[in-house]
């Protein structure tokens, strides 16, 4: 069945006008009706017609300037306009459909024309609303998805001062991600990430990736173990193809060292701030969600940065930003903006060059920066995990005992699930940070020095560091024997609760008088957990051969930072 | 952006030219579909190629796994600077054999 349509006739032939409504009524349309054009504009604004029939040649204001304007009015409306006249020059009916009409039908009219062409744009109209209707959908759910997206993907401790970041604005949904989070240790997890692809598609990957990220790190797992985890779920839910390019940093503020994975990203640059020189490193991995998890072997390369140093990532939107004559911004450019002394921030002296480049075009704005400065740990403090799910408690009387053979100490790491039994304990949890750091440098004491039978005498100097992790990775891939055994037990009492923790290795025991007696952080390269475990036990004893361990904690304490 | 292919015997060339991006993908999906099951060897002719994006990075493992995944035989030749260090960056390498 035909749809019926408001068509406006303007005609300023009072006969003709007559003609015209008798053919178009007969079609079971509604008629409105204008003797020229000025009063064609108003009846338009007026009754917003589906459709115009419009004479060129009239009184007041002629056809091609009622065209125009109505054209000018309508931004995503479509009306369609068809232009009657008797003029038969091809130069006239050309301008008429340059000044926004459709079509033209000449006079004498012919009633089938008519009817068909109305037909036809009518549908034409119909099609437009449909099209206008579906695209106002389409941009209400991108921006509902945005609006999830930012709160997912570019969330976590980025408001800390030593970390500056920009991002596509609202209208630009690149994929782009950018993470951070604080470890128990003290450490911090940040994550750059470059969907392939643009708009939702390269978005979606991006959630699952946010949640793990958030999750392990929190939880206190390494660098390694969340890429691999992200790794191995992008590879099970992306299709082929699509993939995420991005740079992993884990920051240490107590060793002032920098651990780097990256993959399918541009060069990222490490600005020294004493010197105001830089150092490029390379990407030298496949992107996430290439690899099954088996092939996947995350490839880490280390710097050591002083306070005041920064890392500068990006994605390659910076690099290909275009300025009005095609040019691109390159790298070379970027790299240089660091050779020239500033007055402002490096971070805002590349925004600032980027800007200028690209000018008024405007075409590019998909620029994903991310510094992050090495700080002092005094200066940023330990995370603060806060509790999310309310006051629940969590339970609060229970022990258990774990016990780890050789071969499961080889390649596990039982600190964040021991962690996460602990912060169960809500009064515990917000001592999460000390406490993944007691338990770390207990448990690697008990690994290192006494299963594995390691010296610390070698982690005196930077050198020993190095050597002594080589020789640790050694003894730890050919483990067989041995064991280690975390017990921990927690009792309410009624105030707060008191935690026992015991940790025994098979080992024969270590100098733990030396250990002890280490009582200055920074000395060396070891023993740096020590004043922060005197700091918040009640009580803290090894056993007299050095193999076992006891740490009682009672909370709440006032003994906190 | 175009994209030709030659069969001779078991190998089969895939010569680029141009800007190698998403506007290709169907044009590109199609060849290397249509590729002979006798064809054992692959390779793509970057010679006119001037630059590539990362939705040609997702075309090529597209093509990888179509062409028996760790089992295919794709080398990647003649790149220029601009497209040898895009591959590099992602370190293809791994994956494919680039001259």
């Amino acid at each position: 069945m035909q749809q019926s349509l408001r068509i406006l006739i303007a005609d300023d032939n009072e006969t003709d006008r007559m003609i015209l409504r008798t053919i178009v009524r007969k079609e079971g349309h509604e008629v409105m009706l204008a003797a020229n054009g000025e009063e064609a504009l108003r009846v338009f604004y007026e009754g917003r017609p589906d459709l115009i029939l419009l004479d060129v040649l009239m009184p007041v204001m002629d056809g091609l300037t009622v065209a125009k304007e109505i054209r000018k009015s309508l931004v995503d409306d479509y009306v369609p306009i068809i232009f009657l006249t008797s003029l038969q020059d091809a130069e006239s009916l050309a301008e008429c459909l340059e000044s926004g009409g459709d079509d033209f039908l000449s006079k004498p009219y012919n009633r089938v024309i008519l009817k068909a062409k109305i037909k036809a744009f009518g549908r034409m109209r119909n099609m437009h609303e449909k099209l206008q209707e579906h695209n106002r959908q389409l941009v209400i759910e991108q921006q509902v998805a945005k609006t999830i997206f930012d709160n997912v993907a570019h969330s976590g401790c980025l408001d800390m001062h030593n970390i500056s970041y920009s991002l596509s604005p609202l209208s630009v949904f690149n994929g782009d991600t950018v993470l951070a989070e604080r470890k128990p240790d003290g450490g911090m997890h940040l994550f750059l990430g470059d969907f392939t692809g643009h708009g939702l598609p390269a978005a979606i990957g991006a959630m699952p990736l946010a949640e793990i990220f958030y999750g392990m790190t929190a939880k206190g797992f390494s660098m390694e173990e969340v890429l691999r985890e992200i790794n191995s779920k992008l590879r099970g839910i992306l299709p082929v193809g699509v993939f995420c390019c991005g740079c992993f940093l884990e920051l240490d503020f107590y060793e002032k060292k920098a651990q780097i994975w990256m993959g399918g990203i541009p060069d990222i640059v490490l600005y020294r701030s004493s010197t105001g020189s830089i150092e490029t490193i390379s990407s030298n991995n496949l992107p996430l969600g290439v690899l099954e998890a088996h092939q996947f072997q995350p490839a880490i390369q280390e710097s050591f940065m002083a306070d005041g140093d920064e890392l500068f990532i990006w994605s390659d939107g910076i690099i290909e930003a275009r300025n009005a004559n095609e040019e691109l911004f390159g790298e070379e450019r970027l790299l240089n903006i660091f050779s020239v002394p500033r007055k402002q921030s490096m971070f805002d002296s590349i925004l600032d060059a980027v800007d200028e480049f690209v000018g008024e075009t405007g075409a590019d704005d998909d620029l994903t920066l991310l510094m992050v400065r090495m700080v002092g740990i005094d200066e940023i403090g330990l995370p603060d995990f806060e509790n999310k799910r309310g006051s629940l408690g969590g339970p609060q009387h229970w022990d258990f005992s774990y016990k780890l053979y050789g071969s499961s100490l080889r390649d596990f790491n039982p600190l964040p699930l021991v962690l996460n039994i602990l912060t169960e304990v809500e009064g515990l949890r917000s001592m999460s940070g000390q406490l993944y750091t007691m338990l770390a440098e207990l448990y690697s004491n008990g690994l290192e020095h006494g299963v594995l039978k390691l010296s610390s005498d070698f982690k005196t100097s930077t050198d020993g560091f190095a050597a002594y992790y080589v020789e640790r990775e050694k003894r730890l891939a050919a483990l067989e024997e041995g064991y280690v055994i975390i017990q921990a037990k927690h009792v309410p009492d009624g105030v707060g609760g008191v935690l026992e923790l015991y940790i025994e290795d098979s080992g024969d025991g270590f100098d733990h008088q030396k250990f002890l007696q280490k009582a200055v952080p920074g000395e060396g390269y070891s023993g740096r957990g020590l004043p922060l475990i005197r700091g918040i036990c009640e009580d803290f004893h090894y056993n007299d051969k050095g193999n076992v361990v006891h740490a009682r904690l009672r909370w709440p304490t006032n003994k906190l930072n | 952006m175009a994209v030709t292919a030659t069969t001779n015997g078991n190998s089969i060339t895939i010569k680029v030219s141009g800007r190698f991006d998403f506007s290709s993908h169907q044009e590109f999906r199609q060849i290397y579909e249509s590729v002979p099951a006798d064809v054992t060897h692959y390779t793509v002719d970057m010679a006119e190629a001037t630059y590539l994006d990362s939705s040609a990075l997702g075309m090529l493992l597209l093509m990888r796994d179509h062409a028996g995944g760790d089992n295919a035989q794709i080398e990647i030749v003649n790149c220029n600077e601009d497209v040898k260090k895009i591959l590099t960056i992602s370190n293809f390498g791994q994956l494919f054999t680039i001259s």
